[in-house]
């Protein structure tokens, strides 16, 4: 049996699962830079990826300086494995269309706000000072992809399709987003972070309601696929994502402009 | 094109600025998302601190065949331009 985590080993671990969150989903999101349906589309999307990635500096910064062993975050992005990572699967699914990015930039975005809200209370200033920095960029994600959610799920017959379609593939990852483990337990302890559990109800009450209005029907399952943010498993694209993402440093190790 | 989504005019009011400014045009299907990406395309530099959308077609426009009994009737008008007055000291700029 493994020994148990110390107060910092699990500290670490939690700042891991808040910038892999936003490393990925960034990287995702920034997949559509030059390629989304229309121009206004394709900048506000590259906003959104630049926010995610700047977030990451903060929260993987703070990781390399709690872990200790004068990592930086772009050591901690660049040059982990896809084993070492601790984002949710539904980050990591591939963009797919435009309806799928947006869906899952709502799912995670409603998700983002809650936890941000009570990390702006945690015990560790340093964590309360990102969450209230970053809480405001996400306050609009959430504004934009809501009120692109409501406008394509409530548009044409086929904008609906889409929507609905993306709804359905995505609906499986949403449970692993309240799960705990006793990195989660760790950080309730010491006051750091809230129970992932304990979001769930804001988090429903909010999604059904932009879902209702986007004349959404919530799949009536609670299966979630599980694994991101212990690492015990990732789905196999978070691999090629890595690939791209990764691959200047694996090439060139050390480059830098 | 029917499909296309209507055009928006934005204006800015810069941070130091005092009246909004037209800083361009854009596409969005209302005008709550035209504010949305008037804000993603025109403010991501520290620009502005308030936005206005007008929806394009909502913009009456002088003719530019109207020119001549427009604008060159003031073209003779020199005492029309406050500048035959001397400006006291006192009164700093203007």
């Amino acid at each position: 049996m493994a020994a148990p985590l110390t107060d910092n080993e699990a500290l670490f671990q939690f700042l891991l699962r808040m910038g892999d969150n936003t490393l990925i989903l960034g990287h995702r999101v920034s997949e559509w830079c030059g390629h989304a349906p229309v121009l206004e589309e394709d900048i506000a999307l590259a906003n959104t990826a630049l926010d995610l990635i700047g977030q990451t500096q903060m929260w993987l910064g703070l990781a390399g300086e709690v872990q200790g062993e004068g990592k930086s975050a772009d050591d901690l992005a660049f040059l982990r494995d896809v084993w070492d990572f601790r984002n949710l699967l539904l980050v990591e699914v591939p963009n797919e269309d435009f309806g799928r990015t947006l869906m899952r930039q709502f799912l995670f975005d409603a998700w983002h706000s809650i936890q941000l809200g009570h990390l702006m209370k945690s015990s560790d200033d340093r964590i309360a000072a990102i969450a209230a920095k970053t809480s405001k960029e996400v306050t609009y994600h959430l504004e934009r992809s809501a009120d692109t959610v409501v406008g394509l799920g409530d548009g044409t017959a086929q904008s609906h399709d889409f929507m609905q379609t993306a709804l359905d593939y995505l609906w499986p990852y949403v449970g692993e987003m309240f799960t705990s483990d006793a990195v989660d337990a760790a950080m309730v302890k010491a006051g750091v972070a809230p129970d992932p559990a304990s979001l769930r109800a804001d988090y429903d009450v909010l999604i059904k309601r932009v879902l209702t209005e986007a004349t959404l029907t919530i799949p009536d399952s609670d299966f979630a696929h599980k694994g991101g943010r212990t690492g015990a498993m990732h789905t196999e694209h978070l691999g090629h994502l890595l690939t791209h993402m990764q691959w200047l440093q694996r090439a060139y190790p050390g480059a830098s402009w | 094109m029917k499909n296309e989504w209507p055009l928006w005019e934005i204006f800015i009011r810069g941070q130091h600025g005092m009246s909004h400014r037209h800083v361009g045009s854009l596409h969005a299907p209302d005008a709550e998302m035209a504010i949305k990406n008037a804000r993603d395309v025109y403010t991501r530099r520290n620009e502005g601190v308030s936005i206005w959308v007008v929806e394009a077609n909502h913009i009456a426009a002088s003719s530019p065949s109207d020119k001549g009994p427009l604008y060159e009737p003031s073209e003779s008008k020199v005492y029309r331009h406050p500048t035959f007055f001397d400006i006291p000291d006192e009164v700093g700029a203007m």
